[in-house]
């Protein structure tokens, strides 16, 4: 079922299905790696509201939650 | 021959660059170091050869200032040998710069760089494979200790030689059709001013990249012609021609990494991710966050300290000496002295506080903290209206403001880097940590100098919030933030950063300091100071200073550090507590950490965020030290 990066718990996986926003926000994720179809990894949730630690591609990229709000995946087994 | 290092940012090009240069160019474990280009002339194999060093670029797309001038540069048409750097262990991502860079048609050399890291990552690269599909030479290094640097020079040699340029991966055949038609609309209406090849420039007008639609528009009507075929693309994948393009390079470059890596074992099991277990945790991150900080505050502390004492009293002797070797009231008395006192505050006053500082800053940057300090101080920086990110030009702050204000290239929005480059200003700078270590800490007491540093950063915090708030920033997207692995840098690699830093205080400003000490002198001699501090003197009696400091202040513009040696000098001794209360010795400081930048921040803002934003910085930071060296003086008139 699809659902938002945010809501994905640590260390489970996830699958990119869409990103929603503008090319501003497409370009920016997909510099760092993060496209449609990518599987990413969610590493830790910073307090309070804070910011998320993803890895994609190798990499760890970290991530404010209004933005991963805007990143529908599907979690994967 | 100029050859161009070229890459994604953190990927080591700096640190290539070094080896080629000599101490040049800064490098660090944060992405976005280098945001202006560096250049060096080198002998390759008898040949000269200047070697630039760009910022670096996560694609061609336009994006932050940094990654603009990095593109600019690259079409400038000057660079005759492409060096792409590549972070091997990041392999996938970083090929999707590699193939925007091959559309650029200049000869090129790939260069595996960070070897080490992706063999403990389990990761193999066919190196020949890669070279052959790509049509590059592709050389395997490890910059940090030099392997396979000297493969790669002879390769650009003969890159250059044989003009060679790569093949660029075809995209899927729709797509590469209506290149084809843009292409031809191209072929007769050339919009750009840039020399760019056409495939490159079609690619990036269906990508619709701000700096080439807008060139497009302003010098020819070729923009109507190219709407359909963006449409077009758009209609057939259902997507927005941009997220078109840019999902077929990913996946190009997911299929050429498949074709030339293969994962050999699972990455070594690393001890690196128990400590960001910790470093980045919800609660243990930020003790661990203050215990570094405090133990950093009480290192620079713990040393300076400790040879800045015995060196005063060195110091005091030889001075008292010059009195009866002059005799009192004499031309050269005054002369000498003021040279001494000059030479004295760089050697037992800066140079104790500064060294430890730098050297404890250098380690920082490189092991890779800063990233981290962004991951955790976002939520607050969030609240004062900034993101994690502008955390990096604070904490450079505490080395210069010059380079903090220029790091502020790496926020993506105009309005953040107004903010933040005004309020990295308000940051002490190594120079004024010395006179809060100097005078605070030294003559009142260390927790006295922990206060003030407590007190800026709630200030600045206040001031972020005010200013976010006149200033606001409508499209901000929040942090998104690549946090690299800790790296473990050679040691000699962190002492000649820390020396490139400290030689900047010792050929630059320390002449500066005995210049501006005797002339100092030379003015109390002809009674000339007299006129400045009068003139500052509704200033001093403000806030309650003695008249003989307003001449020091005005020096401080220069050189923040003046401020200190100048005081030695104007008071007439460097027993600065038998001429000032402590309450006084707190007020300059304070008055002293936040007023106007020095010259060359000064300029520094002029460039970034141009002439108001600088008058706007100089009348804010004015205020805000008058009222809190006020607030001090009460306060303190209080207590003590």
């Amino acid at each position: 079922m699809p659902t938002t990066l945010d809501q994905i718990c640590q260390n489970r996986k996830a699958q990119v299905i869409d990103i929603q926003g503008g090319q501003g926000i497409r370009q920016r994720l997909g510099q760092m790696g993060i496209h449609p179809g990518d599987t990413i990894t969610m590493l830790r949730y910073g307090a309070l509201r804070g910011p998320i630690l993803i890895e994609v591609h190798g990499s760890q990229v970290a991530l404010g939650r209004g933005i991963a709000s805007r990143i529908i995946v599907e979690e994967v087994e | 021959m100029r050859i161009a290092l070229a890459g994604q940012p953190n990927c080591g090009k700096s640190t290539l660059f070094n080896t080629i240069a000599g101490y040049k160019a800064i490098t660090s474990n944060f992405p976005g170091t280098t945001v202006k280009y560096t250049e060096t002339k080198t002998l390759i194999n008898g040949n000269t050869c200047i070697c630039i060093d760009l910022p670096g670029t996560y694609s061609l797309t336009s994006g932050d200032p940094a990654e603009l001038e990095a593109r600019k540069h690259l079409l400038s048409g000057e660079v005759d040998v492409i060096i792409n750097v590549v972070d091997a262990s990041l392999l996938c991502r970083s090929l999707e710069l590699t193939l925007q860079l091959l559309e650029l048609e200049v000869p090129m050399i790939l260069c595996l760089n960070m070897m080490d890291e992706a063999q403990r990552k389990g990761i193999q690269i066919d190196a020949e494979k890669l070279s052959n599909l790509l049509g590059v030479p592709v050389i395997p290094t490890i910059a940090t200790t030099g392997k396979g640097l000297k493969e790669l020079f002879i390769e650009v040699l003969r890159v250059r030689e044989e003009r060679r340029i790569g093949k660029t991966p075809k995209f899927s055949k729709d797509i590469e059709e209506i290149i084809r038609q843009l292409d031809s609309i191209l072929n007769s209406e050339w919009p750009v001013k840039e020399k760019v090849p056409p495939r490159f420039l079609s690619i990036k007008l269906l990508e619709n990249d701000e700096f080439f639609i807008n060139e497009t528009k302003r010098n020819s009507n070729a923009i109507n012609r190219i709407r359909p075929l963006q449409e077009k693309l758009e209609q057939i994948h259902g997507a927005p021609s941009d997220e078109v393009i840019s999902s077929e390079r990913h996946a190009l470059t997911m299929n050429l990494f498949e074709k030339v890596s293969t994962v050999i074992h699972p990455p070594k099991k690393d001890i690196r991710i128990t400590i960001d277990y910790w470093v980045m945790h919800k609660f243990f991150g930020y003790l661990i966050l203050v215990g570094v900080f405090y133990g950093f505050f009480n290192f620079i502390f713990g040393i300076g300290g400790y040879i800045e004492e015995p060196l005063m009293e060195l110091f005091n002797k030889w001075i008292g000496g010059l009195e009866e070797l002059f005799g009192k009231g004499s031309l050269a008395l005054f002369l000498s002295k003021g040279v001494l006192q000059g030479i004295a505050g760089g050697i037992a006053i800066v140079l104790p506080y500064l060294v430890p500082f730098l050297i404890g800053l250098s380690i920082l940057e490189d092991i890779g903290y800063l990233p981290r300090v962004a991951f955790l101080m976002d939520v607050f920086m969030h609240r004062i209206g900034l993101h994690g990110k502008s955390i990096i030009p604070f904490i450079l702050g505490y080395g210069c403001s010059v380079p903090a204000v220029m790091a502020t290239r790496i926020l993506e929005f105009p309005q953040h880097r107004f903010i933040v480059s005004i309020l990295t200003t308000m940051i002490p700078c190594a120079a004024r940590i010395t006179i809060i270590f100097g005078l605070v800490a030294f003559f009142i007491s260390p927790n006295a100098a922990l206060a003030i540093f407590a007190l800026n950063i709630l200030v600045v915090a206040i001031a972020g919030k005010i200013l976010s708030t006149l200033y606001p920033e409508p499209g901000s997207l929040g942090l998104i933030l690549e946090i690299p692995a800790y790296q473990l840098p050679p040691l000699q690699n962190t002492l000649k950063k820390s020396w490139y830093r400290i030689k900047e205080f010792i050929v630059i400003a320390w002449p500066l300091l005995i210049i501006g000490s005797a002339l100092l002198a030379l003015m109390e001699y002809g009674k000339v100071d007299l006129y400045f501090n009068r003139f500052l003197s509704p200033l001093t009696h403000l806030l309650g200073l003695p008249v003989s400091v307003g001449t020091t202040l005005i020096f401080g513009l220069l050189r923040k550090e003046l401020s200190m040696i100048m005081l030695t000098q104007a008071l007439g001794t460097t027993q600065v507590l038998t001429v000032m209360t402590k309450t006084q010795i707190m007020v300059f400081t304070v008055f002293v950490t936040f007023y106007i930048p020095c010259l060359a921040t000064i300029a520094a803002l002029w460039r970034e965020i141009g002439k108001k934003g600088a008058l706007l910085a100089i009348l804010f930071t004015l205020c805000v030290a008058i009222i809190l060296a006020l607030a001090t003086r009460v306060f303190f008139g209080m207590i003590l």
